[in-house]
């Protein structure tokens, strides 16, 4: 009901497919207040209506969905909705309706619905849980639903960094952001409310003469007129990380119908010194049946009348603990509320206005199906039923200092405000004031934030002022009280329906230490993580196991504060987004193709080069094997990584990589090398060419350019910077071309400036070349078997390269070939990547241990001797062919004795690469096999369940075509 | 988590690839035998509390850095390139 | 005490006045067969093997703080026998067979749901690879399916198929992977080995080890001395710092892997399902929260807390790989410290020290683990033989470099596995 006129636009929301109207700056809990709506959820597990409870983030119970279709958002705190026209909102949990929800039949159950009582049953018949009772406990679990379709909302992330982030916006957070930013410095506000002031919004003091919400809009209008100064409301401080790093989010534009902004933002801000000021949560008690709709937090029912105009009952009934709460009656009154009574724990305490006022008083029971009618209390004169539809409660406040947990810091119990206060230094770099760090008035929390403030601006190098305008300064009074004894459940967590009884039982159960009645009752465990309530269960835990509440200690709060959406923390990385792609110069020309782009790691290369009237990759890929093994083939190679090696000590930097020797290379000479872990086993492998005396350039695979890049940098800086070597990537800066095929001098001689001859270049021999005047070099190596160069240009002559090259081949009868023909080329040489090369073999397992020079040092010879790696029974790579050639092999086969079951203990190895070889007419592959070498010409059989098939292979060596290398150098 | 690298200043831990403990730093000769490549390769203090540790500015300079850090609190009490005399 | 639902019903109409404690909390005695130190899920099915299958019951659990305060209750819940290499298959396919009789073992629901665990691939080499690893564990007598990318979207409809930066080429299922719900999994063995007579003794820290002339005596503690004929080391996280005690400096470096949960949702997420192109995976309660996590934060660290570069990658993978959750929200992220060996694999052995044992290395494979470990541990322990399942899990085979099982190739760097 709203008692006091709005000034804001108005606005037409549903709730439920209801339309009811609301003002700007309404939130959806406020304007269906407003309307009178009490009944706006579900419990988790009994399914029992609830109401809204706070004003903040930190409601337990008013959980609903917003949006349609991709936009569905579920869980979401009605609390903390700016409303907006045209918002619908519908509850959740419930079926049919909200008023008739079926399963509120779990609560008749309740009895035997006891804490853990799952542990204790539903184990027979064994089969039964997957089958029967998990389905059934799945379908009722869980809150809200997700639409199932993918976001097609903006989400944005982003980097901020400052002197000052201030956490919170209240009185504190506000004096110390002023404090800071007069001082000079770069301070940033972030507040989670849409509007700054925090309590100040809510309550009716008076700051430095004015109304406490006009001063907090002056304070903001300062702050927003500092350069300095950057103010973020609507942007929870979800996180505290190491070296002052804090995650938070910010919503942009939910509030915003059709907005093209971001819906939220997750920021990462570093600050040099952090100052938290985020209040304190006010607590419920636990007295019988406390959970009705209309009862809520005293602080709530005071923000919603005096921030929205909006009384949340017509004759308002109050039970507390402490002063505080008196303000509720007296602001209630000043509004023309009637307040029905004051129900005080307290003996000793006198009213503070013209109202009932019951001490020594307790509520013991409640009334009202789905929303309250009346409490039964007791106090000093007896026993009496007050009709009331709005209970304000207050167990007194937290403080909230979750933030300070982050980093495992464990707040401390304070006696005087019966709660938990931060240790200083929880957080390196951060201070804390105000409520937040029990300081209660509005004065204190003025005075502390400008101390903290000054503080930190003076580490900082500033010198700040302290210059804090006069408020009230009550004392806080309060005495404890956690539940009162009564017929009826008590509750402590609203939403997983966590009461007194749960808590004692787990005690009785021996569950004593906090963490096992948290895990065991699932306390604290819902959406709003125990804001409220995890003070209370730790009292009754220690009330219920005869230890004081500092002894039986707390559970950890975790980051995030607030639930934080996936797709705010992913921003950028749905669909095409999570990766950079890298596409060579040939890219455009072989799209143009047609040929199917594959991923390999973030590049993307041709798969095949498809012809018209082919059915299949395997057509093609078949021509385009015959293009290399008969006439000429072009492949783009720049994926590989290359490796400029520069210095004196270039050629001893290379012997000490590679396990094989390189300062014996004579110049434009190019040899293969293995690179070794330190581990001893194959890291990478490559060719490397001698460009000149102090020069070499380096390839690697693909696959661990990257990786060898920061190990050569490794290697030169920490285990040898006694050499004289410097190196950088080239990859992206030149493009590289291989020509293969038995034309392939034939095709480059039609395109050099000059052409080349088998004498001046042989097999393994590099050197400078001219292409139409472009400086090129060129390298007479082979991945294929065949004659065989591969070309390099300069990155930006590589498209036009690639279209003369690709022209000249077809010209000669070949013409381009992808990844499918390359895999079959080399697969028919037995040349290794990274199928075989797999991160668990060694240079022996691969039959190069000769490759290992024992005359030098190298990265993993020490390790590559160890004896476990030298065992002739360790799998070694062997070729595979298919006895009937028509028979497929599989890649991921294992290999067993014929005859043998295949089964673990009989295997003797895998399957690691397979093809189709063209050239061979075979079904043929690469694999390890126990003691491979010696099993030559074994039939074993290749089994691969999981694709169901099953082959008799030859063990072969692995090179299979032209194992004399006669097409490689001819 | 930011990291002070000695050649651009104190960088965000994005920017930095890790290997392990510092004793990767004092490589045994060849043929130091079985047990001392074996501590060398795997066995590590390991400590919960003050730690040496190797950092790569694998998105930045491309220095090996050497870090005192608290592997308990994450707090960072100097770097040094790995070149520096430890 | 037995459970069953007839138990929780006759307790419901009385109050539940009647349930027991679940174990007791004696004080420690001067001398035990056998003292386990380490309270985790691991320790406590140690002592209940030891209790059940050798009848060994003067056994104390030394824990430093809570039952189960460690990775057991700290873990992202999967349970699955879907290794690859010698070592491990054989030991995974041992301890699925014993969590698929757990519940009735232990008499305690602990929740094991076998809803599968689905890995994706997507390149043919990935796929081959876990054709591989698939046969492995075929030929080890458990379940594998290589799914093709069809089968992948009718088990989950919910992942993105049509645009993406890294398509799918298919999965490995193994169906009878799943989940459990961690505490009660710790919970139920600690019940099974109290009942038996085991000690399980908390807030008792082991500040020393008391060895003479090669031989184990007993421990040293904040409670007081323990003499015990046997001591098996357990405590993974410590494993560093307890084995130090006995002079021993091991091949483990400690990591946080960081885990999340988000808000409670109605079912969407069918079993475990793992992306192969980044560091997330994703599973969904019973309760409703989707449950997932990525990789190590790759720093050695003690914190049991992470940082935001690893959270932000596992929700980067999440949006690329399913969008369709972005709206989830998560709730809570949490740390545990994981015991990295050099090769990715545990170490089950005896020491140099007679009496002594060492269970350690579970890097972040130790959930799935519980009862397998501790039966074979178990089974060290009292006849002093390896296990079968476990003979390859020894301590050496990083010096001799026979026998590693390096499952991800990435070699002796302990925070690449």
């Amino acid at each position: 009901m709203r008692v006091i006129k709005p000034t804001g636009t108005p606005l037409t929301f549903t709730f439920d497919g209801v339309q009811y109207r609301g003002v700007e700056g309404d939130t959806l809990a406020s304007a269906l207040l407003a309307n009178g709506v009490k009944l706006v959820g579900r419990s988790f597990k009994y399914h029992r209506p609830r109401g809204i409870v706070t004003a903040g983030s930190e409601e337990p119970n008013a959980l609903v969905t917003i949006g349609t279709g991709p936009s569905q958002e579920p869980n979401v705190r009605a609390t903390t909705v700016q409303l907006f026209n045209g918002l619908e909102a519908r509850s959740q949990n419930a079926w049919p309706s909200l008023k008739r929800d079926a399963m509120a039949v779990n609560d008749l159950a309740a009895p035997f619905l006891s804490a853990g009582f799952y542990y204790k049953t539903f184990m027979w018949p064994k089969a039964f849980w997957e089958k029967l009772y998990e389905p059934i406990i799945r379908r009722a679990a869980g809150l809200g639903a997700l639409s199932g379709e993918a976001n097609s909302d903006t989400y944005e992330k982003a980097f901020a960094h400052c002197d000052v982030l201030v956490i919170g916006a209240g009185p504190a957070g506000l004096m110390a952001a002023l404090t800071a930013g007069r001082a000079g410095a770069d301070v940033i506000v972030a507040d989670e409310d849409a509007v700054m002031g925090g309590r100040l919004l809510a309550e009716t003091f008076d700051v430095d003469g004015q109304a406490g919400a006009d001063w907090a809009a002056d304070a903001v209008a300062e702050l927003a007129a500092m350069p300095n100064v950057r103010l973020m409301p609507r942007t929870t401080v979800t996180g505290a990380y190491d070296q002052g790093t804090f995650g938070a989010l910010e919503e942009v534009s939910r509030h915003v119908p059709r907005s093209d902004a971001p819906r939220e933002c997750f920021w990462r801000i570093t600050a040099k010194r952090s100052i938290l000021c985020a209040g304190a949560l006010e607590r419920p008690i636990a007295f019988p049946n406390n959970d009705r709709p209309g009862i809520m937090m005293a602080s709530a029912v005071r923000a919603y009348l005096n921030r929205w105009g909006v009384a949340p009952g017509k004759a308002v009934t109050i039970f507390a603990n402490n002063d505080d709460a008196h303000r509720t009656a007296v602001d209630l009154m000043d509004a023309g509320v009637k307040v029905a009574g004051v129900i005080d724990s307290r003996a000793d305490v006198a009213a503070l206005g013209d109202y009932p006022l019951y001490t020594s008083g307790a509520v013991i029971g409640t009334k009202g199906r789905h929303a309250l009618d009346s409490i039964t209390i007791t106090h000093a004169g007896g026993t009496r039923e007050l009709r009331t539809d709005c209970l304000a409660m207050s167990g007194g406040w937290n403080p909230t200092v979750h933030l300070t947990c982050h980093m495992n810091g464990r707040p401390q119990w304070d006696d005087a405000i019966q709660s938990f206060v931060p240790v200083e230094g929880a957080i390196p770099g951060m201070v804390v004031a105000g409520a937040a760090n029990g300081q209660m008035s509005t004065a204190a929390c003025l005075q502390s934030g400008a101390q903290a403030a000054c503080a930190v601006a003076t580490e900082l190098g500033l010198s700040p002022v302290a210059d804090v305008p006069s408020a009230e300064d009550d004392p806080y009074r309060i005495e404890p009280l956690w539940q009162v004894d009564g017929k009826g459940r008590k509750w402590i967590d609203f939403q997983n329906d966590v009461h007194v009884k749960d808590i004692k039982l787990s005690a009785q159960e021996n569950f004593r230490s906090v963490e096992h009645m948290k895990r065991y009752t699932t306390q604290g465990m819902a959406t709003d993580q125990g804001k409220s309530s995890n003070v209370v269960a730790l009292a009754v835990l220690a009330d219920a196991t005869g230890r004081g509440i500092p002894e039986t200690g707390t559970t950890t709060f975790r980051p995030p504060y607030v639930p934080v959406s996936i797709a705010a923390m992913g921003a950028g990385s749905q669909g095409h987004g999570f990766a950079p792609k890298r596409l060579t110069t040939s890219h455009h020309a072989s799209v143009a193709r047609g040929a199917p782009m594959i991923e390999a790691g973030l590049w993307y290369r041709p798969s095949y080069f498809p012809h018209p009237g082919e059915a299949t990759w395997l057509e093609s890929c078949n021509r385009e094997v015959g293009y290399v093994r008969n006439a000429v083939g072009v492949c783009d190679v720049s994926t590989l990584g290359k490796i400029d090696i520069q210095g004196p000590d270039a050629a001893a930097f290379l012997d000490f990589v590679y396990c094989n020797t390189f300062s014996t290379l004579k110049e434009n000479r190019v040899r293969y090398g293995l690179m070794l872990r330190e581990d001893g086993h194959v890291m990478d492998d490559g060719t490397t060419a001698r460009l000149g005396a102090d020069h070499y350039v380096m390839t690697t695979t693909t696959a661990a350019a990257g990786q060898v890049m920061t190990h050569l940098d490794w290697v030169s800086q920490a285990l040898r910077p006694d050499l004289d070597v410097r190196f950088a990537s080239v990859t992206e800066q030149w493009a590289q071309f291989a020509v293969a095929g038995p034309q392939a001098r034939e095709l480059l001689n039609s395109v050099l400036d000059d052409a080349v001859d088998g004498d001046a270049w042989p097999f393994m021999s590099c050197g400078p070349v001219s292409i139409g005047g472009v400086k090129g070099r060129l390298f007479r190596i082979s991945f294929s078997g065949e004659h065989a160069y591969e070309l390099a240009v300069p990155s930006r002559y590589g498209a036009s390269l690639f279209r003369l090259l690709t022209a000249q081949a077809e010209a000669l009868g070949g013409g381009a070939y992808g990844m499918e023909a390359l895999n079959v080329l080399r697969i028919e040489k037995g040349f290794i990547t990274h199928a075989e090369i797999h991160g668990r073999v060694t240079a022996f397992d691969i039959g190069f241990d000769r490759m290992v020079s024992q005359k030098k040092d190298c990265v993993g010879n020490a390790a590559s001797r160890r004896p476990g790696l030298l065992e002739a029974e360790r799998p070694q790579l062997v070729g595979l062919k298919a006895v009937d050639p028509k028979d497929k092999i599989t890649a991921g086969a294992h290999l067993f004795v014929e005859g043998a079951d295949p089964v673990s203990a009989n295997d003797q190895g895998y399957v690691s690469s397979v093809c189709w070889s063209p050239t061979l007419g075979s079904h043929i592959g690469l694999g390890f096999v126990a003691d491979g070498p010696n099993r030559m010409g074994e039939h074993i059989v290749a089994v691969d369940h999981v694709r169901g098939v099953r082959t008799l292979v030859e063990v072969c060596h692995p090179v299979q075509f032209d194992p004399e290398g006669e097409r490689t150098r001819g | 988590m930011r990291l002070p690298c000695p050649i651009c200043g104190e960088r965000d831990r994005r920017e930095f690839y890790y290997q392990g403990d510092a004793v990767a730093l004092d490589r045994p000769a060849r043929d130091a035998g079985g047990a001392a490549w074996d501590d060398y390769l795997h066995n590590r203090d390991n400590p919960a509390g003050e730690t040496r540790d190797l950092w790569h500015h694998a998105a930045g300079c491309g220095a090996w850095i050497v870090v005192t850090r608290d592997t308990v609190t994450h707090a960072v009490s100097g770097a040094k390139l790995v070149g520096a005399k430890r | 005490m037995g459970y069953s639902g007839f138990k929780v019903i006759k307790e419901g109409l009385f109050g539940q006045k009647g349930w027991k404690p679940v174990w007791r909390d004696p004080a420690p005695k001067a001398e035990y067969d056998v003292v386990i130190i380490g309270g985790g899920g691991h320790g406590l099915s140690t002592a209940y093997y030891l209790a059940k299958e050798h009848g060994i019951t003067n056994v104390a659990v030394l824990e430093k703080g809570y039952i189960g305060g460690g990775n057991v209750g700290r873990n992202t819940t999967i349970v699955r026998a879907n290794y690859m290499l010698p070592g491990n298959s054989e030991f995974y396919s041992h301890s699925l067979k014993l969590w698929e009789g757990m519940e009735q073992d232990l008499n305690y629901n602990t929740m094991m749901s076998q809803r599968g665990v689905m890995m994706l691939c997507h390149s043919d080499g990935q796929r081959d690879y876990f054709a591989r690893r698939g046969n492995s564990m075929v030929n080890q007598g458990d379940d594998a399916e290589l799914l093709t990318p069809e089968q992948v979207r009718a088990e989950a409809p919910m992942i993105d198929f049509d645009n993406v930066r890294f398509p799918i080429y298919g999965g490995l299922m193994h169906r009878r992977g799943g989940t459990a719900r961690h505490d009660a999994v710790a919970w139920g063995y600690a019940r099974g080995a109290d009942t038996r007579g085991v000690d399980l003794i908390q807030n008792c820290e082991v500040t020393g080890i008391d060895i003479e002339g090669g031989v184990v005596r007993g421990v040293q503690t904040t409670r007081g001395a323990i003499r015990a004929k046997k001591v098996a080391i357990v405590v993974a996280g410590r494993s560093s710092q307890v084995a130090a005690m006995a002079g021993m400096r091991l091949p483990i470096e400690s990591h946080v892997l960081q885990a999340f949960v988000s808000e409670g949702l109605k079912p969407i997420m069918p079993g475990v399902i793992s992306f192969g192109m980044g560091h997330f995976y994703i599973s969904q309660s019973d309760k409703g929260g989707l449950v997932f996590g990525g990789d190590l934060d790759f720093y050695a660290s003690y914190a049991a807390r992470g940082n935001l570069p690893m959270k932000e990658h596992v929700m980067d993978a999440a949006m690329t790989l399913m969008p369709s959750i972005g709206k989830a929200k998560v709730l809570r992220s949490w740390g545990g410290i994981m015991d990295m060996s050099p090769d990715g694999s545990p170490i089950i052995d005896k020491t140099d020290t007679e009496g002594l044992f060492l269970n350690c290395g579970w890097c972040y494979g130790g959930f799935k683990a519980v009862p397998g470990s501790g039966f074979s541990y178990a089974h060290l322990i009292a006849t002093g033989q390896h296990h079968a399942p476990a003979a390859r899990y020894r301590l050496d085979r990083f010096r001799t470099g026979a026998g590693l099982m390096d499952e991800e190739g990435t070699g002796s760097q302990h925070n690449l596995h």
